[in-house]
C-alpha cells in the first residue's frame, strides 16, 4: 500500500487584521469596506518559504533525531527565495537529513505541491523509505489589492511511503494546460491577475471536472462517496459549484480557512488536507484538488493507522496560537514593500563567507553542537578542545543535535539601539535541556512574555539579509514554548 | 609562584587629554595632547624612551591598524611601537606590556598610550565592530547595552531582587558618577543628574536607560614608566608604584557551559584574587582606598563591587544605596567621573583610570582630592559578561 504516512503544517503567528488593512487603504480603495472581517496569516520579518517549510516539516516529523528514513524531499513553492541554489537543500540541512536525500525544488504553478505529491507517490512504488513533501508560499501583493486581503502565508508537510500509511493513495487525475489566470515573470514581485469570471467559468469550471473525474475513475470511487472535498480558491463559492457539477455532496466541502488564514497559495491544498487528516476517520474518502496551469486531483482512503499519527501541533493548534496584528505598515515593512529609515546602524555589511558557512554548515544550519564523550558537557559551537576547567580534552566531541530540545532563559534584554526590522531586538542566553548554552536572538514574542526561567523552543529563521548581494543568512532563534492543544501531544 | 610586579616599576609621568566630542581634533591631535603632558610631567627627552605600546581598538574609525600611527604622530625616535588591542581593556594591556618590559630590564623607560576617536562614525553609541566570518553567522547582532543589561535579569533572578529596587540602585551609581564628574575639567559630561532624571530616561536596553550607559567620546591618555632607581635619579619623589597587574580572559566556560549563572564576571573574580595576592592585600574592603572601575553601564559597576570582593555577594545593592562608593563614602569609586562622565574612547580608558589614581596618590587631584589615599585599584573590562578580558591593576605609594 502506498500513501500518506504523516502530515504537518505551519501558520505564522502573526494574523493581520483585515480591518486594519481596509481602514488604512479606505481613502484609496473604498470598495473593500465590506471585507474588513477576519485576519490573514502574515509571516514575521524573519520568515520565508524556507523557514516555514522547515517549521511544517518539524511539525510533521516530530522531535525524533533519527530522520534517516527520509529518502526524498520535494519543496513546492512559487515564492522561493533562491532562483539558483537548491532551496530544498537548505531545508534538508536545517532538518539534518542524510545528505543522500533526493532534494528537489518544484515550482511554477499553484498546483506544484500536488505535482510533488503525485511524483513522490509514484516513486514510492519502487523506492523504499519516505518522501517528505513540503509546500510553502509568502506571496507579495500590491497594496490595496484584493489579493492583499485574500492571501495568507503558510506551509504544509506530508510524508509519503509504503509503511505506516494513514491515507491510501487511490488515484490521480491531471491536465497541464496553459490557462493563464495570473502570471508573474521572473524577477517581478507581484502577480498580474485576469478577470475572475473568466477564470471561474472557462478555467476552473471546465478543467477541474476533467481532473476530478479521472482521479475518481482511477480510484474506482463514486463522486457521491467523497467525504472530504478540498479545492482552495479565492473565488467565492466556486468549491460548492465545482462539487455540485462533479456530483460531490455539499457536506464534503472543506472550509478554506479564508476567515483566519487566507489563501496560502501553493501549499493551500496540502494545508487543508493536513487539517482534514487531524479529524478524519478510517474508511473516509478524501479528494484533494488544486488549480493552476491546468488541474490536478488526488483521491485517498483513510486507513486504521490514522489514529497512530499526530503532528506536533497541527493546523488546529497553529490556528489557536495566532496573535492579531493591527499594524498595516508593519505588514508592508515585513514584506519589504515599505522602506523605513534604518539609521546608520542599518548600514552594516552582512556579507556571508560561503567557505565558512560550508565548513560549519552542520552547526549553523542544523544547530548541531558537540558533546564531550568524557564529561558529557555540550558545546555550541562544537570545538576541538572541550572547555572542562582544568582538564581540557582534545577531540572528544561527537555531533549533538540541539534544535529539538527545549531551553530555559538564563538572561535577556530587549534593546532599542541597533537597527532591527521589528524592534526592540530581544536576545539572551538560553540553557538547553541536557546541556549546552547559546546566546541567541528571540523571535515571535510579545513584551513581558520572557524572563529568566522562561521555557523556549528553537525555530529556524532568517538571521540577516545581505541586500547588497542578494543573500539570505539563516540560523536558529528561540521563541517562548507554547503548549500544544490538548489532543495534539508532542510526540 | 612568580614573584610578581609589586614595586618593581613606577610611574614617571602621565598625561590625559580632555575627553569629549572633540569635533576639531584628530586622533593624532589627541595623542599629542596626552603625550605632551606626560612628557612634561616625566621631564624627559623623547630620546630617553626605549619602547612604546599603543592601544587603539577600532580599525575602521580612528587611526587604523599597527604601531605606525603613534610613531608618526609623535615623531618617536624609531623605537619599537607595538599596537595592543584587547577590546575595551586594551589601555591596561598597553600599560602591562610597558611595565613588564621595564621590569624585565629590556627597557629603562617605556611609554604606553591609548587613543580612540569614536565621534567620526556619524551616529551615537559605540561603532559596530566586525567579528570575523563565523561568529556573525550564529551569534546575535548583539550591542553592548543589551549584553550588559542581561546582568540585571540574571542578578535579579539569582538574588531575588525587586526590579524597582535594582533600577534605583543602578540609578544611584550614575547619580554618584555625575556628581564626581562636575569637579573634573577633563570629563566629557560635567553635569549633575538627579535620580528622577535617571529613572525616567528613555530605555536603551531593558532595564538600562540612557543615563545607565556611559558616554561615547574621543580621548587619549599616556603613561611613562621606569624603575624606581631611575625615577629617583631623575629627581622624582612621592613615587607611585605598580603593586599588581593582572588580566583574566574567558575561555568559553561562561558562554558555553551551563555552570555560570550570568549575574557576575567570572574573570573579574579571578583577576581580583590574583591582583590582591600580588599586591599583598588580604582585606580589600579595608585596604583599597579608592577605585576606578569599568562602569560602561551602571549595572556593570554594581556587580563589579561584588566581583572585586568589596561588597559581599548579593550585597552590592545595599552598599551602593548606603553610599559606600560615593565620594564621601568608605571606598570612593569613579572619583573622576568614570566612564559615565568621561565617555569611553576604548583604547584610552584603562590609562585614563590609572591617571586619576596617579593624581590622587600624588595629591594633585584638585577639587576631587581624597584625604590621604594609599592604594588605588583600576578595573578595565573588554568584551561582554559571558566572554571578556578583565584587567585589575593596583597602584600605590612606593614607601
Amino acid at each position: 500500500m502506498i500513501g500518506i504516512t504523516g502530515y504537518g503544517a505551519y501558520i505564522p503567528r502573526l494574523r493581520l487584521s483585515r480591518k486594519a488593512v481596509v481602514l488604512a487603504n479606505a481613502w484609496f480603495a473604498p470598495q473593500f469596506a465590506s471585507r474588513a472581517k477576519g485576519s490573514r496569516a502574515m509571516a514575521n520579518w524573519d520568515e520565508d518559504c524556507i523557514t516555514m517549510a522547515v517549521a511544517a516539516a518539524r511539525d510533521c516529523l516530530g522531535v525524533g533525531e533519527d530522520r534517516s528514513h527520509i529518502r526524498g524531499l520535494y519543496l513546492a513553492s512559487c515564492t522561493l527565495p533562491f532562483a539558483d541554489r537548491l532551496n530544498a537543500g537548505i531545508v534538508s540541512e536545517a532538518l539534518t537529513l542524510d545528505d543522500a536525500v533526493d532534494a528537489l525544488d518544484i515550482v511554477g504553478s499553484q498546483r506544484a505541491a500536488l505535482g510533488a505529491l503525485t511524483s513522490a507517490l509514484t516513486q514510492s512504488k519502487t523506492t523504499a523509505g519516505q518522501f517528505l513533501i513540503l509546500a510553502a508560499d509568502t506571496r507579495k501583493t500590491r497594496a490595496a489589492s484584493s489579493q492583499e486581503l485574500d492571501f495568507g502565508d503558510g506551509a504544509a508537510a506530508l510524508t509519503v511511503g509504503s509503511e505506516g500509511v494513514i491515507a491510501e493513495f487511490l488515484g490521480v487525475g491531471l491536465i497541464s494546460v496553459d490557462f493563464v489566470d495570473h502570471f508573474r515573470m521572473a524577477g517581478e514581485e507581484v502577480d498580474y491577475q485576469w478577470e475572475e469570471r473568466w477564470i471561474r467559468d472557462e478555467g476552473i469550471g471546465k478543467l477541474m471536472p476533467r481532473a476530478i473525474t479521472e482521479a475518481l475513475r482511477q480510484a474506482s470511487v463514486n463522486a457521491a462517496d467523497v467525504d472530504h472535498f478540498i479545492f482552495p480558491s479565492t473565488i467565492s463559492k466556486i468549491d460548492a459549484q465545482l462539487a455540485k457539477s462533479c456530483g460531490i455532496k455539499p457536506a464534503a466541502l472543506v472550509d478554506s480557512l479564508a476567515a483566519t488564514v487566507g489563501d496560502t497559495g501553493t501549499p493551500h491544498a496540502l494545508l487543508l488536507l493536513a487539517q482534514v487528516l487531524e479529524k478524519a476517520t478510517p474508511g473516509q474518502i478524501i479528494l484533494v484538488s488544486q488549480f493552476g496551469s491546468g488541474a490536478q486531483a488526488l483521491v485517498f482512503r483513510v486507513t486504521a493507522a490514522i489514529a497512530q499519527f499526530r503532528p506536533r501541533r497541527g493546523v488546529s493548534a497553529w490556528l489557536q496560537r495566532g496573535a492579531e496584528e493591527n499594524n498595516y505598515t508593519k505588514f508592508l515593512a515585513f514584506k519589504r514593500q515599505l522602506e523605513l529609515d534604518r539609521g546608520m546602524r542599518g548600514e552594516q555589511d552582512k556579507k556571508t563567507a560561503l567557505t565558512t558557512l560550508y565548513r560549519h554548515k552542520n552547526a549553523i544550519m542544523g544547530l548541531v553542537g558537540g558533546r564531550c564523550q568524557t564529561t558529557g558537557e555540550v558545546h555550541y559551537p562544537p570545538s576541538r578542545i572541550s572547555y572542562t576547567p582544568g582538564a581540557p580534552a582534545v577531540d572528544t566531541q561527537t555531533p549533538y543535535k540541539l534544535a529539538e530540545r527545549q531551553a530555559t532563559v538564563l538572561s535577556w534584554s530587549a534593546e532599542y539601539l541597533s537597527y532591527y526590522p521589528s524592534p526592540p531586538q530581544f536576545y539572551g542566553q538560553v540553557d538547553f535541556d541536557g546541556g549546552g548554552r547559546l546566546l541567541m536572538e528571540f523571535t515571535d514574542l510579545t513584551h513581558g512574555e520572557v524572563d529568566a526561567g522562561t521555557r523556549m523552543d528553537m525555530v529556524f529563521r532568517i538571521k540577516d539579509l545581505d541586500e547588497k548581494r542578494g543573500f539570505v543568512r539563516y540560523f536558529w532563534k528561540a521563541t517562548p514554548a507554547r503548549e500544544a492543544l490538548a489532543g495534539n501531544k508532542e510526540t | 609562584m612568580p614573584s610578581g610586579i609589586k614595586d618593581k616599576v613606577v610611574i614617571l609621568g602621565m598625561g590625559c587629554s580632555r575627553f569629549g566630542e572633540r569635533w576639531d581634533s584628530s586622533p593624532e591631535d589627541l595623542m599629542v595632547e596626552a603625550y605632551a603632558e606626560a612628557m612634561q610631567d616625566a621631564g624627559i627627552d623623547p630620546k630617553q624612551l626605549d619602547a612604546a605600546w599603543f592601544s587603539t581598538h577600532m580599525s575602521d574609525v580612528g587611526t587604523g591598524r599597527g604601531g605606525l600611527p603613534m610613531s608618526i604622530a609623535l615623531r618617536l625616535p624609531n623605537i619599537g611601537v607595538t599596537r595592543v588591542e584587547n577590546f575595551c581593556a586594551g589601555g591596561s594591556e598597553a600599560v602591562r606590556a610597558a611595565v613588564y618590559a621595564v621590569a624585565a630590564g629590556a627597557c629603562d623607560i617605556a611609554i604606553a598610550l591609548g587613543v580612540e576617536k569614536l565621534k567620526d562614525t556619524g551616529y551615537g553609541g559605540l561603532p559596530v565592530a566586525t567579528v570575523g566570518t563565523y561568529v556573525p553567522q550564529w551569534y546575535p547582532n548583539a550591542v553592548a547595552p543589551a549584553n550588559f543589561a542581561q546582568l540585571a535579569s540574571a542578578y535579579r533572578h539569582k538574588h531575588k531582587v525587586d526590579a524597582g529596587l535594582l533600577k534605583r540602585a543602578i540609578a544611584h551609581v550614575s547619580v554618584k558618577s555625575h556628581a564626581n564628574g562636575v569637579k573634573n575639567a577633563k570629563a566629557h559630561l560635567q553635569k549633575a543628574v538627579t535620580e528622577e532624571q535617571v529613572l525616567n530616561a528613555p530605555i536603551i536596553a531593558e532595564p538600562l536607560g540612557l543615563f545607565d550607559c556611559c558616554g561615547v567620546s574621543d580621548g587619549a591618555a599616556a603613561v611613562i614608566v621606569t624603575r624606581p632607581d631611575i625615577a629617583r635619579g631623575l629627581g622624582k619623589r612621592d613615587l607611585v608604584s605598580f603593586k599588581a597587574l593582572q588580566v583574566a580572559t574567558s575561555n568559553g566556560w561562561e558562554m558555553h557551559s551551563n555552570q555560570w549563572d550570568g549575574s557576575y564576571f567570572h574573570t573579574a573574580r579571578i583577576a581580583a584574587k590574583r591582583a590582591y595576592a600580588e599586591a599583598g592585600i588580604t582585606h580589600p574592603r579595608d585596604e583599597v582606598s579608592m577605585l576606578e572601575v569599568h562602569d560602561c553601564f551602571s549595572v556593570t559597576e554594581l556587580v563589579t563591587m561584588e566581583d572585586l570582593y568589596l561588597s559581599p555577594e548579593g550585597g552590592g545593592v545595599k552598599d551602593v544605596m548606603d553610599g559606600v562608593f560615593d565620594a564621601d563614602g568608605a571606598i570612593p569609586c569613579q572619583i573622576d567621573g568614570g566612564l559615565k562622565c568621561f565617555g569611553h574612547p576604548v583604547g584610552a580608558s584603562g590609562i585614563r583610570m590609572l591617571y586619576e589614581m596617579y593624581l590622587q596618590l600624588q595629591g594633585r587631584a584638585g577639587p576631587r582630592q581624597l584625604p590621604d589615599p594609599r592604594i588605588g585599584l583600576t578595573h578595565n573590562l573588554g568584551g561582554q559578561p559571558p566572554q571578556n578580558v578583565c584587567s585589575v591593576s593596583i597602584v600605590g605609594s612606593l614607601d
